[in-house]
């Protein structure tokens, strides 16, 4: 059974069809890219996917439970963690707190644990989150940067916060919009390991992505979609071949 | 050996320190909803005025003892926020902001008209019976509220609320259930604000529903805007000053609101962080004492 499963997903915005029909399944432990031109409807998919907006049809369901429609937090605290596209980071604060924060659904203690912080269950379960915090930062090289602003981070360094934010979800499934976006190519192929990594650690990974060459070294399969539909979906080498994408790119391409 | 201390200051200073501790309660309490969550509420004098009328009435109707009396008033306000937030902090910016000025208006109007509360007469409170003077007991609650403000801000009920003001998608999508915590923030910022009202209303003796109209809205705001949004030191000092500042400027007392309207626009646009926003006091503290702040050398070695 897949991992995650869009069944006919389907949302309007309006009269436009952002996302039309898409049936995609995202396998336990792959790494699946999404590609496609600008305003395809990839970051919109992940929209939907997360809760941000409900389809306007279709279905769509992880571990084999619906989840359209649900809110974002209850979709997150069922396993799935993701970065934005524009990055959202909390920017005044610092790096370890965003991860902290991401950590949110691995503690308990609300108010009251506030309260009596120095009660011993309420300190081992912060030393924990901070624990977890740290192993998550180390995981995309910034541990050394735990306690600078957010917004003081170089722009790459922002992008791999976010990854280490949706890490301390201790999600099943983590949702990556154009990690490398801004990237040099050093970066890039830091942030590729870095990737890498994080699926052999158990995390499935699904991304949207532009550089063609990251995608092409990186993916299991990759799915393309265009004007909100998906036209294919395949090993790398396939899709690469296909007509229909060929088509789409450089259709695009020329058009420009 | 406090009791000597308090009795050697004279009756006018304490009254000027009793509002000041008031005030920062007060104005701690708008801290946790408007500095930490970013949620703007302008009608923070109705909670105060739950309060206040809360503990009067427990003292004249009941007479229960003080202490718990404060707590009571508490936490009915904080009931009253619970129910009237659950509604309206699904509302976000401008419209949570008109909606809680018109929650504060229909307070007012509801006590002015009610016979328990003796309408526009007002009531009048009668000294409570405790074994501490009441500027002591004003001093222990504002340490309580101080210590809890610094509490929440450090825990991982505190870092939900700040992710809600800082990003509230960012925030969902990290699990954070937003309406819960603006429902428990609110709570808390009303508790507050009812424990500094029942207080109000025993040092004064005398409550009526206008005294928490807009004007004193503004007045808390003001405080929490002066020193710095989300900062618990800047909060006190704001407080501080604007609590004191009135007996000091009496000779242009009705020009006051033009003060306040002038500084608030002054903040915004010189210092949006306030006075001592910007400035992490705990950390600038520890690391002038040679302390590096918590877990740095730890970061190190979990690598
Ligand atoms: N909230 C929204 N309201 C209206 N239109 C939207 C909204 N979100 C996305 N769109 C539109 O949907 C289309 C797909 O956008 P998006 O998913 O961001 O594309 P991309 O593939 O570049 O990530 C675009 O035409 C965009 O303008
Ligand atoms: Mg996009």
């Amino acid at each position: 059974m897949a991992l995650l499963k869009l069944d006919n997903t389907t949302i309007r915005f309006g009269g436009l069809v952002a996302v039309n029909g898409v049936n995609l399944e995202v396998e336990e432990g792959e790494i699946l890219a999404l590609i496609g031109p600008n305003g395809a409807g990839k970051s919109t998919i992940f929209n939907l996917i997360t809760g941000i907006y409900p389809p306007t049809d279709g279905a769509i369901s992880f571990k084999g439970k619906s989840i359209a429609g649900r809110p974002p937090h209850v979709i997150a605290s069922g396993g799935i963690g993701r970065t934005f596209q524009n990055i959202r980071l909390f920017g005044e604060q610092t790096v370890l707190d965003n991860v902290l924060i991401g950590a949110h659904t691995r503690g308990n203690w609300n108010l009251t644990g506030a309260l009596l912080q120095f009660l011993p269950s309420v300190r081992k379960e912060e030393g924990r989150l901070l624990e977890l915090a740290i192993h998550c930062l180390s995981k995309v090289d910034l541990a050394h940067k735990a306690y600078e602003l957010a917004s003081n981070l170089p722009y790459g360094e922002q992008r791999r916060l976010e990854i280490a934010r949706a890490l301390a979800i201790e999600p099943a499934l983590i949702l990556l919009d154009e990690p490398a976006a801004g990237m040099n190519p050093q970066e890039k192929q830091t942030l590729l390991k870095m990737v890498r990594n994080i699926r052999d650690d158990g995390v499935t990974v699904f991304l949207v992505e532009h550089d063609m060459k990251f995608v092409m070294g990186l993916s299991d399969r990759i799915a393309v979609l265009d004007y909100g539909s998906k036209i294919a979906d395949g090993r790398p080498e396939e899709v690469r071949a296909n007509p229909a994408v060929i088509e789409a790119y450089l259709g695009k391409g020329a058009a420009h | 050996m406090f009791q000597n201390m308090l009795n050697s200051i004279d009756p006018y200073s304490m009254q000027i320190l009793v509002n000041i501790g008031i005030g920062i309660i007060l104005a701690l309490g708008l801290n946790i909803i408007t500095g930490l969550t970013g949620q703007l509420s302008l009608g923070h004098a109705a909670f105060m005025s739950v309060g206040a009328f809360a503990g009067a009435l427990l003292t004249i109707k009941t007479g229960v003892p003080f202490y718990i009396n404060i707590l009571l008033s508490g936490l009915i306000t904080a009931v009253v926020a619970a129910a009237i937030g659950w509604p309206i902090l699904r509302l976000t910016g401008d419209y949570l902001a008109i909606c809680t000025l018109g929650f504060a208006e229909i307070v007012k109007v509801v006590f002015l008209n009610l016979e328990i509360t003796n309408k526009a007469l007002g009531l009048t409170v009668p000294t409570p019976d405790t074994s501490l003077p009441m500027p002591l007991i004003v001093l222990i609650v504002v340490c309580l509220t101080i210590i809890a403000s610094a509490f929440i801000q450090n825990s991982r009920f505190g870092r939900a609320l700040k992710a809600i003001r800082d990003d509230e998608i960012a925030a969902e999508s990290m699990g954070i259930n937003i309406a819960r915590y603006k429902v428990q923030s609110f709570a808390v910022s009303a508790f507050m604000a009812g424990t500094g009202g029942c207080l109000y209303a025993h040092f004064l003796g005398y409550i009526n529903p206008s005294d928490f109209g807009f004007l004193k809205s503004i007045d808390m705001l003001s405080m929490v805007v002066l020193g710095g949004l989300g900062s618990i030191p800047g909060t006190i000092f704001g407080a501080s000053i604007l609590s004191a500042a009135p007996e000091f400027l009496r000779f242009m007392s009705q020009y006051r609101m033009l003060v306040y309207g002038a500084l608030l626009v002054f903040m915004m646009v010189f210092r949006p962080n306030g006075l001592m926003g910007g400035i992490d006091f705990t950390s600038f503290v520890l690391r002038k004492l040679g302390v590096k702040p918590r877990g740095v050398s730890r970061s190190k070695e979990v690598q």
